[in-house]
């Protein structure tokens, strides 16, 4: 991983933790953005990372709520929605719908940011 | 290049928050749902039980000590503090259910749900729901005293909606994506008619109609008989009723319409009733009365039970609680204890209306047109035009069925009177029996009590017990109201009321016990007219025959007696089917069934198979002796299992035993042989894929969520025994939805379980806690706490605090 990389990972993952606290889902698509449009990504790695970190800031969240509780909600919303009964699938659906939005919005600040420095 | 890029990612961008923030048909709206920060996670927790809450508006500080059940024990320093504790703390725990409810009897589930919910909600604004609740809330208003409590009540719920925000929201909020709106007095009343469409909502006018024209009155009779050979009512059959010094209604000369009715609306589910009986000092092992109460309802989640007690210095009530009600509905309080059953009894009677012309803006009466009124309904549907119902009333009540509604004549149409519509002061009775001290309290308390009519029983630390079959009756003449009437002859309305005074009750009586199992309340010598309307003809017998077995009762003779799983119908038939039936032509498959069933002891017990054949069979056999009344053109229905059983048994040749679509001539033996055949291949294949036909498996109790029986959110399967008509009556869907036992010792002792938990959220422990040890017919001992100052088994506390 290089640098920047590393740098935007971070960075969006500290940008989705504040916002998180007073913005409605979405502030993780805002990260993304944000991130992007400062520390710039290179191809697959520009929607990757930003990707990663909210994959990680999301199903370690839901993780650390769910199994202070038994996992008694997600076997319960595992089958609603339906993931065959399993909390960790769950959590996993979690982290991918979070990463991927957080990808898409990171995309669009990446291009954004690098017309923007020209 | 780089702005077409430009534009593809922020086009893309927006896209998916579209995609991840809207509800998608069942699918909620995905990325706001799994947000670990503010979605459905954020409900993974069990409920915050202590602390200080400031609450506007209080009094003085008010304590909640919570049990190891989740019980709420409040202590407040007067009533109007009390009720607004009681719609905090219930909305704490119940309130996407309280608000469901309510939108339910409103018919406003199309708010939340969209169309599919548009019939049910049609049907509910056509019954009238709002426009009786408007008349109760009407009523209500002459008492300010009651409306201070139902607005204290309101308040209190509403304090607790102003601390959600987004993410504390219960979870079928985040489901179905929308918003808690403020609670409401009015929302109390409707939960009020929610009661009462679903306990006293039901009649059977337009279909007995139907079959009275196609069959004649000696056919119809025969089939629906007023009484039946049996009757052991509520009341003691010895009782003296010369006190009654008022007069039936004299039956006017006159006609009944003859229409032909194709369709009717939903009627309440028939597996809704309930058991209650106390014994007397003296029929009592420790010298203490002891009282008992089972309200079958629907078993759903969360229930439409939640225990508290709730007390002020002047009075110290638990029990049962209805979210949205306020009180304890079925409980006990330091001097006495309360039960109710349904009285069920024809207070819904449908009228012909003609109009004079298809504006429809006056309708015969007597020799004049009166005129109409117009109540526009206007039904919201999610993600789809408002949808506009205008419902006619005429001085009966709703013309529910018109061109518009499952009728096709522009000049006519049916109306409902109904009791519910007569617009009634019924929460201040439960108010007065929270606060009861002795049997005087108890009748005072009952007395403008209207809808829906219930027997309650009654024990208290004096040694007294009664039951009064209270409600608001109208004193018909015989016959009326069993059919269709005449909407434009004033002879046909109903003429006046009982007196309150003249419904029926006992008190102490000689047997020492009194019970109730939605049974006639009474036999042919009570002077009004009382005919069967649906009354239970098994459970009473059975729970009767118990009482006069032996001398004294105990505690665990109550429990044994609502886990009895004896089926007194199935021994009233399968011996007769067993002696008549010609088994020469059964298989071995076949025969190996009919030992099994031979073998049945008539207690439907989860591990028996003869519980599941003697279903299969009976389910076989009921349509085909009833096939006369299976029709597509006009709304019929079948007679009830008592009276079929009699005339299998006693008119066995009967032509109603025919089958019409086969060419023999079919009598009652042969349809057991025909039903039975029928029952072994369902049996079989259901065998072949769920494995042996055991009760509990093949009976699959299951306690389903509120909200279209979410499997997610339900309960299946579970282990318990007994079936509709049986004391323990737990069918598929329906049953003791609370079970409490209380000894009225100084101060009573008491037991009490129902199929769910207090907590209503699915992430909490407290969700389902009890199902278990209910379904295994265990109880919970209800922690009755003294005073404010006793933390006697508590696990938490929690302090509403006046705020400035």
């Amino acid at each position: 991983m290089s640098k920047t990389n590393s740098i935007n990972f971070v960075v969006t993952i500290i940008i989705a933790a504040i916002l998180s606290q007073f913005l409605p889902w979405w502030s993780v698509m805002v990260a993304g953005f944000v991130s992007a449009l400062f520390f710039n990504l290179k191809r697959a790695a520009t929607f990757f990372v930003p990707f990663l970190a909210i994959f990680c800031f999301w199903s370690i969240y839901a993780f650390i709520m769910s199994s202070a509780n038994d996992f008694t909600l997600a076997k319960k919303i595992a089958v609603l929605l339906p993931l065959g009964g399993n909390p960790y699938v769950l959590i996993l659906v979690t982290g991918l719908i979070g990463g991927f939005a957080a990808g898409i919005a990171a995309i669009f600040g990446n291009i954004l940011g690098s017309l923007v420095r020209k | 290049m780089k702005y077409i890029k430009l534009i593809i990612s922020f086009v893309l961008t927006i896209v998916v928050f579209y995609a991840l923030n809207t509800k998608l048909g069942a699918i909620p709206p995905i990325g706001k749902f799994l947000n670990p920060a503010g979605g459905v996670w954020q409900n993974e927790t069990n409920e915050v039980l202590d602390g200080n809450v400031n609450i506007q508006g209080l009094s003085a500080s008010v304590t909640i000590h919570y049990d190891e059940q989740l019980i709420p024990h409040i202590f407040a320093e007067n009533e109007v503090d009390l009720y607004k504790a009681q719609g905090y703390i219930t909305a704490k725990h119940r309130l996407w259910q309280m608000e469901f409810q309510t939108h339910a009897a409103a018919g406003r589930l199309s708010e939340i749900v969209g169309s599919d919910a548009l019939s049910y909600d049609r049907t509910a604004r056509r019954r009238g729901m709002g426009f009786g609740a408007d008349k109760s809330l009407e009523k209500m208003q002459e008492d300010p005293e009651v409306i201070a409590f139902l607005e204290a009540y309101r308040d209190g719920v509403n304090s607790y909606i102003e601390t959600l925000d987004a993410k504390n929201l219960p979870v079928e909020y985040k489901l179905l994506d929308y918003k808690p709106e403020p609670w409401t007095t009015k929302k109390t009343a409707l939960l009020l008619m929610y009661m009462t469409k679903m306990l006293a909502g039901g009649d059977d006018d337009l279909e007995y109609t139907n079959m009275l024209r196609k069959f004649g009155k000696d056919r119809f009779d025969l089939l629906f008989p007023d009484f039946y050979d049996i009757t052991d009512p509520i009341i003691p059959k010895e009782t003296d009723w010369s006190y009654i010094d008022v007069d039936i209604t004299k039956t006017p000369q006159s006609e009944l319409p003859q229409d032909t009715i194709s369709q009717t609306i939903e009627k309440p589910h028939p597996d809704n009733g309930s058991n209650n009986w106390a014994v007397s000092g003296a029929k009592s092992v420790t010298g203490n009365p002891i009282l008992a109460n089972d309200p079958h309802l629907g078993l759903n989640i969360p229930s439409i039970w939640f225990v508290m007690q709730l007390s002020t210095p002047n009075h110290n009530t638990m029990g049962a609680t209805l979210p949205g009600a306020l009180g304890v509905i079925s409980g006990f309080n330091t001097h006495v204890s309360w039960g109710e059953t349904n009285a069920t009894r024809d207070v819904l009677d449908w009228y012909k209306i003609k109009f004079k012309d298809s504006t429809r803006t006056q309708y015969k009466y007597g020799n004049d047109w009166k005129n109409t009124n117009v109540r526009v309904e206007e039904i919201k549907v999610r993600g789809a035009k408002t949808f506009i119902d205008s419902v006619i009333y005429t001085h009966h009540g709703p013309v529910t069925y018109d061109h518009n509604f499952m009728g096709d004549n522009e000049k006519s149409g049916y109306a409902m009177k109904w009791i519910g519509h007569t617009g009634g002061n019924n929460q201040r009775p439960f108010l007065a029996l929270n606060k009861a001290k002795n049997y005087e309290d108890y009748v005072t308390a009952l007395k403008d009590y209207t809808a829906p009519a219930q027997n309650f029983v009654f024990a208290s630390t004096d040694g007294d017990i009664a039951i009064w079959i209270q409600g608001l009756f109208p004193n018909k003449w015989k016959g009326q109201g069993k059919f269709l009437l005449d909407g434009s002859n004033p002879d046909h309305d109903w003429q006046s009321f009982i007196p309150q005074a003249f419904n029926a009750h006992t008190k102490n009586p000689e047997r020492g016990f009194v019970s109730s199992a939605n049974q006639h309340p009474v036999d042919e010598q009570y002077p009004f007219y009382v005919f069967n309307d649906g009354y239970e003809t098994y459970r009473n017998r059975v729970i009767n025959d118990f009482f006069n077995s032996k001398d004294t009762f105990s505690v665990n003779d109550f429990k044994n007696l609502h886990n009895n799983n004896y089926n007194l119908k199935a021994a009233e038939l399968l011996p007769y089917m067993f002696k008549t039936m010609d088994v020469s032509s059964l298989t071995s498959e076949e025969k190996e069934i009919y030992n099994q069933v031979k073998l049945w002891d008539f207690n439907n017990d989860i591990e028996k198979l003869g519980p599941s054949i003697w279903r299969a069979w009976w389910y076989k056999l009921y349509p085909m002796i009833w096939d006369e009344f299976d029709s597509e053109t006009e709304a019929m229905t079948s007679p009830f299992a008592y009276q079929s059983i009699y005339l299998l048994t006693n008119q066995p040749n009967d032509p109603f035993m025919d089958i019409m679509e086969t060419p023999n001539k079919e009598n009652a033996h042969d349809l057991f042989l025909l039903a039975f055949k029928e029952a072994a291949k369902e049996l079989l294949d259901w065998k072949a894929t769920h494995g042996e036909y055991h009760w509990q498996a093949y009976k699959a109790t299951r306690v389903s969520h509120l909200l279209q029986g979410l499997p997610a959110f339900s309960r299946f399967d579970l282990p318990i025994g007994g079936d509709a008509s049986i004391v323990n009556a737990t069918s598929e869907t329906h049953g003791p939805s609370w079970r409490m036992i209380v000894e009225m010792s100084s101060p009573p002792k008491a037991l009490g379980i129902y199929p769910g938990g207090q907590s209503g959220n699915p992430g909490s422990m407290y969700y389902d806690n009890f199902v278990d040890d209910w379904a295994i017919g265990k109880y919970h001992e209800l922690n009755f706490l003294p005073n404010a100052t006793s933390t006697n088994h508590i696990m938490a506390t929690q302090m509403l605090t006046p705020s400035n």
